[in-house]
């Protein structure tokens, strides 16, 4: 069923598309729901029910100006839109917006590659140029720079880092939204906005500085409503000349403290790539006894664990360290690496590793030449973009609620055994259970993972999950661990939990946000942040 | 001088012809490039990330045909556009739909007019 704009009937609604056919030409407006379901979120659980939230319309505009006159189109008919990039956020909403109604803002034809400087190591790039598109780029220019992509290569630079995506690469790097220099914005009423040194005219250090002087709001662009960005800086990483891995395991439980502590020493200190933790007992779990123990209601107790890896011949938790450099840095960091954690933690091992100059070979990028069963994706870990991680897409998509917890051992078992004991009451795989490892995505801190599958056909199913969703994102909360990115159905839930001093930094964010957009024009909602005109109809 | 005649249209016809072919030889050319960089990361013929037999989309066709049809997009002929059309617009499984704005109707008539041709 065809949706329209808030507070439209028919005719206002096909007035407000006539001038953004007037804007951006007739073949550049969609509308009605043939022309709208690839702007529908196919990877939601509430697909197909009242819930779902579904767009009015979409406008592609060819440039900045004619972003700009959308924006005033919009505001004069006060129309939401609904900005995306390259439309590829699945697992986190997809194009779909958090108001029924708006009009998706596809940034997809703003797909220029403005420069890519390997001698000052940064890129400034359009929000449609995708991850394929800048590796191409860099490739066909034989470019000395190396790009940090998230699993899927198709997404944007500009749409991932506003939603503060991640990579694979060295913690500078990975951490999109840390490693952008410069924004440049459409706000709420279509005026044009540089942040940084982009402020000042002829300044030539956009991309290196991105400050400038006084307060900067580039932060309230991520996961925000405040404008829309058309141009973003990223730093990058010059193409290292090597790279080599090296594995750590160790025998019991509880190692994992000290592991940990070493772990996030390495890193903080820029000597390693990013880290991969994994537990060798994985295997086991095909094995009815030792899943049930893994998973039984408070979790296993330390001695268990360690007689079950006994038992098993197996070592506890295992660490893939990463090196990227000179040849002769990382022989060096491997080697202290392994002095350092085998010197401290008794009966730890090591395993030397695939090394390697770059770039590599395909036979290295498809990660052949490892001498032991590895948790690393080689590919995204040298900044190769890939849609091979779909491998792992089940039914119809999944959803995603990516707890952010301490980057410490004792942590990492307390949300094993809360979010477990919390899940089992869902007929889900079990995302939390006392070998789940925590993911080292983000630069400074732990993640781990509840990605449910979606299936078209089964209601249900998709019922069961949705409610698991708020229910993990609710139990989460009231141990302190927060959700880092979300869907727009969630993104109410997800920001009621950061609720310090009665939600005093949602009510300084909507504060803003009533100030310069009070009708809404830029996704009112998006990140739990409503201007006036919605919130009301919006949290109850 | 009937030969005259009937050979000047006939030479026009030939260059009619000539042109149609370059046209749909340009069209299955800009459809390769179009389907190497929007589809065959998915369904291409390589081998998959991380010591997988294959890609992701070439691995699900694999296991719904189960060998009654070829796995990798490239080596159908039975894909006119408007049953791609239906795929790309629609998506499938885990297949997501693609947007006129990243992949446009024509575009998509040139993928087909690049899987059409024999190998």
């Amino acid at each position: 069923m065809s949706v329209l704009p808030p507070d439209h009937d028919e005719a206002a609604f096909a007035a407000y598309v006539a001038d953004l056919r007037g804007v951006v030409g007739d073949d550049w407006v969609w509308s009605g729901d043939n022309d709208m379901f690839p702007y529908r979120d196919s990877f939601s659980p509430v697909w197909n029910t009242p819930e779902e939230i579904q767009a009015s319309s979409a406008v592609a505009p060819a440039d900045v100006d004619q972003v700009q006159e959308v924006v005033r189109v919009a505001g004069r008919h006060r129309v939401p839109l609904h900005p995306i990039s390259t439309g590829k956020n699945f697992g986190y909403g997809g194009p779909s917006p958090n108001v029924p109604g708006s009009t998706v803002l596809d940034l997809k034809r703003l797909d220029r590659v403005i420069e890519v400087n390997e001698a000052r190591n940064y890129c400034l790039v359009e929000p449609g140029v995708s991850y394929f598109d800048l590796y191409q780029h860099i490739q066909q220019r034989g470019l000395k720079v190396m790009i940090d992509c998230p699993d899927p290569g198709w997404g944007s630079p500009v749409g991932n880092a506003l939603d503060r995506g991640v990579g694979y690469t060295m913690p500078h790097f990975r951490d999109h939204f840390g490693a952008h220099c410069g924004m440049e914005v459409v706000l709420p009423d279509g005026e044009l906005m540089r942040t940084g040194m982009g402020a000042m005219p002829g300044s030539g250090s956009w991309q290196e500085y991105p400050y400038g002087f006084g307060p900067d709001p580039a932060g309230l662009f991520a996961q925000g409503n405040f404008g829309v960005v058309t141009k973003m800086g990223f730093r990058l990483m010059p193409q290292p000349d090597y790279y080599r891995t090296g594995l750590i395991r160790v025998p019991r439980r509880r190692d994992l403290i000290k592991l940990v502590q070493h772990a996030n020493y390495l890193s903080d200190a820029g000597m390693v790539s990013e880290i991969r933790y994994a537990s060798p007992l994985s295997p086991l779990q095909r094995q009815p006894e030792f899943a049930a123990l893994v998973t039984k209601m408070g979790g296993p107790s330390d001695a268990e664990m360690d007689a079950a890896a006994a038992a098993a011949g197996l070592h506890s938790w295992a660490i893939d360290l990463q090196f990227l450099g000179p040849e002769a840095a990382t022989a060096a960091q491997w080697e202290y690496a392994k002095d350092r954690i085998l010197s401290d933690i008794p009966r730890a091992e090591a395993l030397d590793g695939d090394h390697f100059a770059l770039p590599a070979t395909e036979e290295q990028l498809e990660n052949r030449t490892q001498p032991y069963p590895t948790a690393i994706r080689r590919k995204g870990a040298l900044g190769v973009p890939s849609l091979g991680i779909w491998e792992i897409v089940r039914d119809d998509g999944h959803v995603g609620f990516f707890p952010v917890l301490p980057r410490d051992g004792e942590a990492v078992f307390e949300m094993q055994r809360v979010l477990g004991d919390a899940s089992r009451e869902y007929p889900l795989p079990p995302y939390f259970s006392a070998i789940t490892a925590p993911l080292f995505w983000h630069s400074f801190t732990f993640q781990m993972v509840f990605a449910p599958s979606v299936r078209h056909a089964d209601p249900e199913h998709n019922a069961m999950v949705h409610r698991a969703m708020k229910h993990m994102v609710a139990v989460a909360a009231e141990h302190g661990w927060g959700d880092y990115r979300a869907a727009p159905i969630y993104q109410d839930d997800v920001s009621a939990s950061y609720s310090f001093n009665n939600h005093q930094l949602r009510r300084f964010l909507e504060a803003m946000k009533d100030a310069v957009d009070p009708d809404g024009i830029i996704a009112p909602g998006r990140g739990g942040v409503w201007p006036r005109r919605f919130r009301d109809r919006s949290r109850t | 001088m009937k030969w005259l005649y009937l050979a000047l249209p006939l030479s026009a016809l030939a260059v009619t012809a000539s042109v149609a072919a370059q046209s749909q030889g340009s069209q299955a050319q800009r459809g390769q490039q179009l389907f190497t960089h929007f589809c065959a990361p998915c369904h291409g013929q390589g081998a998959g990330d991380d010591r997988s037999d294959m890609l992701p989309g070439t691995a699900a066709l694999a296991r719904r045909y189960q060998g009654a049809k070829p796995a990798a997009l490239e080596l159908r002929t039975d894909l006119p556009a408007p049953v791609l059309t239906l795929f790309v617009r629609r998506g499938v499984g885990p297949m997501p739909a693609f947007r006129p704005s990243e992949l446009s109707d024509a575009d998509v008539a040139a993928i087909a007019a690049y899987l059409a041709q024999p190998d």
